[in-house]
């Protein structure tokens, strides 16, 4: 029943003609909709990206909503939040949603992260697809980090206190920078205020911008598939990729499914499990900031603790903050100290599969770790996952070119349905 | 794959939040009773409001909470409000503030008795529940009294006419310190009621459960109204998702 638009489809006439005069709306829509072919066998795993767009714009509506209640100040903002929770209408809903929204953009980033682990997506030559991702990554955090703050609830203020004086332990400009960062001698109004700034305006725009880079590389290079072959190679004679598929019709009614699954498990934690025992909000931020009560455990967000449990790992708060630093850097190399010749984990070895498996068990003990007190066999055993954290990426330059050989299918592999 | 993550979530929140309520202070049992919440119980938060407003308001405000918003959650008349709940002089668009100044209190309590809007989204509606039940007879306090759960608290035992009076029986524990050496441990063992009050344990047990449930309550007001509209999201979605389903399945007849 589906009916494809012809890539060579001739000038559009009337109304449309006339736009496409003076902008190309008509080449837009078929570069990167309708005549823009993904491979066909797309799996699971395929959802994650087009879901990380739908709470990115879910994250910038429900914010603009927010912005109209907020007070960036250290006397109001945690009686604004409560105002917008009880006497804004929909308010409650408004800030579920974001809070929510928070915690599902980093599940759907490490879903979509974890899908190019498996299938070896960061690999040439997609490497600056991989690389603005990362930026995307970092951004993110970044956000999620200064939007944490803007409740001023004690573990908002304590959590900036933590996070901010990491920047301390940087040799000699670490002190100053510190104080810069916080346009103060401690967490306080102008630190609040700068960080409304940031994560409204700022890095907002920063990643509105990236996430089209990251779609302008991808729809470049062309997207990888679960078998790691390039269906570039394999053309009929219209040069279209005998095993690609329009994106639109095709994966945008395939991806509107995932977007109802989505919504659906989103809304249930929304409704009926807003805070999710703690992990998505944090009893300790019910209560005001007040730099002379400290909570009984500082843990971040579960999204951050996988990081802070390499960062306490380490005695020394210098040497912790350097290995947290460079926990994050590794993924950059990713595309380079991956050096097999199949982009698929479908084919290569088991020690290959092995490796990688461990590292995403190690990737959740350490964010359960990181919930955890630092104290009696926490501390053991964030140790030793933290040391197989950085094995993963060390070894990975010689399990890969090992282990990373095997026979690949001409075709994709697909079952019609 | 999906129902695991979901397994995981809950996992993790589970353990969690038992990290975040990690009972201190003197071990014993008390530390594992927990506070039976029920937030659709129109007849409990009504009688909690009523009796937080009688034993209560005088030293705690619910600053976020107006009368007004808390009638009409709560299906209280615009007489019964004026009669029982509002303070002289006060507007039912007024916030559930305390009278009593927060410069004074801190000079007569040492600090200054906290607003309970929030207190069982912060500390657990659990963490309420053994305070109110927790308060001993402790002639070292100021106050006469102490409290397991919140141990040197400065608040006196305002509920003491209702629940009697008790003293806590305390046991030593040996346990294994550091490096195995053997320390002692005081732990708690019962409380012994000296001098009862004019509710049974039972009735004062559904007292403190009326409290928690209005307190609950207080802490998110919506949260009834959320969990309704809720079911029918939900219901939506799931009508959606399907359709969406069977269109995918339409078009991918075609992809061979």
């Amino acid at each position: 029943m589906a009916t494809v638009v012809d890539p060579a489809k001739p000038k559009a006439k009337g109304l449309m003609g006339w736009i496409d005069e003076r902008l190309p709306v008509s080449d837009f829509v078929r570069d990167h909709l309708t005549g823009y072919y993904a491979p066909k066998n797309f799996n699971f795993w395929y959802y994650f990206g087009s879901l990380a767009l739908v709470v990115f714009v879910l994250q910038i509506f429900t914010g603009i909503f927010l912005t109209m209640h907020y007070k960036p100040s250290e006397l109001a903002a945690f009686d604004s939040v409560e105002y917008i929770m009880r006497e804004v209408e929909y308010g409650w809903l408004i800030r579920y949603m974001h809070s929510t929204g928070a915690s599902a953009f980093f599940i759907m980033v490490y879903l979509h992260m974890t899908r190019a682990f498996l299938y070896g997506s960061y690999k040439r030559p997609r490497e600056l697809l991989w690389l603005i991702g990362m930026l995307i990554y970092v951004a993110l955090m970044a956000e999620a980090f200064m939007g944490y703050v803007l409740p001023w609830g004690n573990m908002s203020f304590w959590g900036a206190q933590v996070i901010v004086n990491l920047f301390g332990t940087i040799p000699v400009v670490g002190p100053g920078l510190v104080e810069w960062i916080r346009g103060d001698f401690g967490i306080a109004d102008a630190t609040l205020n700068r960080f409304f700034s940031f994560h409204v305006i700022a890095i907002p725009f920063a990643l509105a911008m990236l996430i089209v880079l990251h779609l302008a590389a991808l729809h470049t290079t062309g997207s990888n598939n679960p078998d790691g072959i390039e269906i570039k190679k394999n053309k009929d004679k219209n040069g279209i990729p005998v095993d690609g598929i329009p994106f639109h019709p095709y994966y945008t009614v395939k991806d509107i499914v995932g977007v109802g699954v989505f919504l659906t498990l989103f809304a249930i934690v929304v409704f009926f499990v807003p805070t999710l025992g703690g992990l998505f909000l944090e009893p300790p931020n019910f209560e005001p900031a007040n730099a002379l009560s400290t909570p009984l455990h500082i843990a971040p967000v579960w999204y951050f603790t996988a990081f802070y449990a390499i960062l306490r790992a380490v005695p020394d708060q210098q040497f912790g903050a350097l290995l947290m630093a460079l926990a994050v850097v590794a993924f950059f190399f990713m595309p380079w100290l991956d050096r097999a010749k199949n982009n698929s984990m479908r084919y290569r070895g088991m020690v290959s599969k092995a490796h990688l498996g461990m590292f995403f068990i190690t990737f959740i003990v350490l964010s359960y770790l990181g919930l955890q007190p630092a104290e009696g066999i926490y501390v053991l055993l964030a140790r030793i996952f933290t040391a197989l954290c950085f094995a993963y990426f060390l070894l990975l330059p010689f399990i890969s070119k090992a282990d990373g050989n095997g026979p690949v299918p001409e075709r994709v592999t697909y079952h019609a349905h | 794959m999906r129902t695991k993550i979901v397994l995981l979530a809950a996992a993790l929140a589970a353990t969690h939040g038992l990290a975040s309520f990690a009972a201190v202070g003197i071990p014993g049992e008390w530390q594992h009773w927990q506070a039976e919440v029920e937030i659709n119980n129109l007849a409990s938060r009504q009688r909690g409001a009523r009796n937080f407003v009688a034993y209560c308001s005088g030293c705690h405000s619910v600053k976020y909470l107006r009368y007004s918003r808390l009638a009409k959650d709560l299906d209280i008349s615009t007489e019964q409000l004026e009669q029982f709940l509002l303070p002289p002089g006060a507007k039912a668009s007024d916030y559930m503030t305390t009278s009593m100044p927060a410069a004074d209190a801190a000079t007569w309590f040492g600090i200054a008795p906290p607003d309970l809007s929030l207190i069982t989204r912060s500390k657990g509606a659990d963490h309420v529940y053994r305070f109110m039940k927790t308060f001993y007879v402790d002639p070292s306090t100021p106050s006469g009294v102490n409290n397991l759960a919140l141990e040197g608290t400065a608040m006196p035992h305002v509920l003491a006419s209702l629940q009697g009076l008790q003293t806590a029986v305390f046991r030593n524990e040996e346990h294994r310190g550091e490096g195995g050496k053997p320390v002692t441990v005081k732990a708690w063992e019962k409380f012994q009621l000296d001098v009862p009050g004019t509710l049974s344990e039972a009735e004062y047990d559904l007292f403190v459960g009326d409290l928690i449930n209005f307190l609950q309550y207080a802490g998110e007001p919506a949260q009834v109204t959320r969990q309704k509209l809720g079911v029918w999201v939900v219901l939506f979605l799931l009508v959606f998702t399907s359709l969406a389903y069977f269109l995918k399945r339409e078009y991918w007849r075609d992809v061979r």
